[in-house]
């Protein structure tokens, strides 16, 4: 079946099997292997991707079910021209992430965390239930929970 | 993991959702947000040779004020209940409960819905409808039927909706400020509860309606409790009751006298919450 999905900003349309999900479209027919798959069992959330401006489990969405809406992956974070986007500038100099594997799925969760927030302030128990969807195996999450604090003060994601 | 092959369709109203049922028959599953069938689907457990989509049927997600209840759309989702401000004031144990659901990106595909016609006795919603004495809109080729909670969990993953109907809303008694508790235990945040328990102060009469996550097959209304409470009991005398009458399971992740004591303890905790 055809489905087509804004990924990125960028319209791309192709022909895959009813039952492909929606990582699997990301990664092998858009060829965009940033998203990674970790657990597959929607548990580890590696493979979270913002379907429609929210956070979900790209390995538990059917590509289908996801025909005609607007799909961000961890490629369309930063600018243009390489300016990265306040999570990921978070997690640089907070250094987030030791092997790297979750830190994909770790910032697309804390931006729809962030945007969904409103003027609300996030403590830092707000933000690791708000990554309870997603396990990182190196780094005990300490640096990752400093980064999405302070990407939650930086003043391009205020309300 | 791979779900094996299956045709895909689109629901394009309720109507064209039903008649595509109707066409299939036991062939066919509903898929909403798919977060309890496409997991399922994907180990190979349920191999549906088509999958009617009705995630986009805007129709039916909606919470509306139904006078002393509340009307939810089956395709609200767990987020969606969770930030929805009528639902805060009139039913807040429902916001908690679904706010505590999974994960975050599991509660914006989640729908009660899919919790509810998935019919898994570890959900945490269908025990909340269970102890609110909720009831379910269902539509078919006929007439729309109405089924009381305590009806519609017949047997493991089994509910009454026949393979030709579709869940379209869940009715819920307004509570205001009534007490309520809900206590799960689970071994990491977003797992299901190994057993969990939901205490509400029920309107008029003053009892409570208890009923219990995991225990057995189907969500469980733990009557003995619920008739020590009316009886004058203390939340301590009548939680001893909690298992008293269920049938309860062991398996991997906690045996059976495990579970009775967890049913014990957690139905203590949300009772005396409820009645503080």
């Amino acid at each position: 079946m055809r489905v087509t999905l804004t990924i990125n900003g960028t319209e791309t349309s192709h022909d895959v099997e009813a039952r492909t999900l929606l990582v699997h479209y990301i990664r092998d027919a858009a060829g965009l292997k940033g998203t990674n798959i970790g657990c597959d069992t929607t548990s580890c959330g590696a493979c979270t991707v913002l379907l429609d401006g929210r956070s979900v489990k790209s390995c538990t969405v059917l590509a289908a079910q996801a025909d005609g809406a607007e799909v961000t992956t961890i490629e369309g974070m930063a600018a243009a021209d390489g300016t990265m986007h306040p999570v990921q500038r978070a997690f640089q100099e907070h250094h987030g992430l030791q092997c790297g594997y979750c830190t994909p799925g770790m910032v697309m969760a804390i931006t729809s965390l962030l945007a969904e927030r409103g003027d609300a302030e996030l403590t830092e128990a707000d933000i690791r239930l708000g990554l309870e969807g997603n396990l990182c195996r190196c780094t005990g999450y300490h640096n990752i929970v400093e980064a999405a604090m302070a990407a939650a003060r930086a003043p391009e994601l205020r309300s | 993991m791979i779900p094996s092959a299956f045709d895909y369709v689109r629901a394009e109203s309720l109507a064209h959702a039903l008649e595509l049922l109707n066409a299939h028959g036991d062939s066919a599953k509903l898929l909403a947000g798919g977060h309890s069938l496409l997991p399922l689907m994907k180990l190979r457990l349920a191999t549906p040779d088509v999958l009617v989509d009705i995630g986009r049927l805007s129709e039916l997600s909606y919470v509306r004020d139904g006078g002393d209840h509340l009307a939810i759309g089956a395709l609200s989702s767990h987020d969606d209940l969770a930030r929805s401000r009528l639902v805060a004031a009139e039913l807040p144990v429902l916001a908690h409960v679904a706010g505590q659901i999974g994960d975050p990106q599991v509660r914006h595909r989640g729908t009660i819905g899919g919790s509810m016609a998935h019919g898994d006795a570890a959900s945490d919603l269908p025990a909340l409808v269970l102890a609110l004495g909720g009831t379910l809109v269902m539509s078919g080729p006929g007439e729309t039927r109405v089924v009381e909670a305590a009806k519609f969990h017949l047997g493991f993953l089994e509910t009454a909706l026949a393979p030709d109907e579709i869940l379209t809303e869940i009715r819920l008694p307004k509570m205001g400020a009534n007490g309520w508790g809900f206590e799960k235990l689970t071994k990491r945040a977003q797992d299901w509860a190994i057993v969990g328990a939901v205490a509400v102060r029920l309107n008029g009469s003053g009892s409570v309606g208890v009923s219990l996550i995991n225990v057995g097959s189907v969500p469980v209304r733990a009557s003995a409790v619920e008739a020590a409470v009316a009886g004058g009991a203390s939340p301590a005398e009548a939680a001893a009751q909690a298992d008293a009458g269920l049938e309860v399971v062991g398996d991997v992740n906690a045996s059976e006298s495990f579970r009775r004591h967890l049913s014990r303890v957690l139905v203590r905790r949300a009772l005396e919450q409820a009645l503080a």
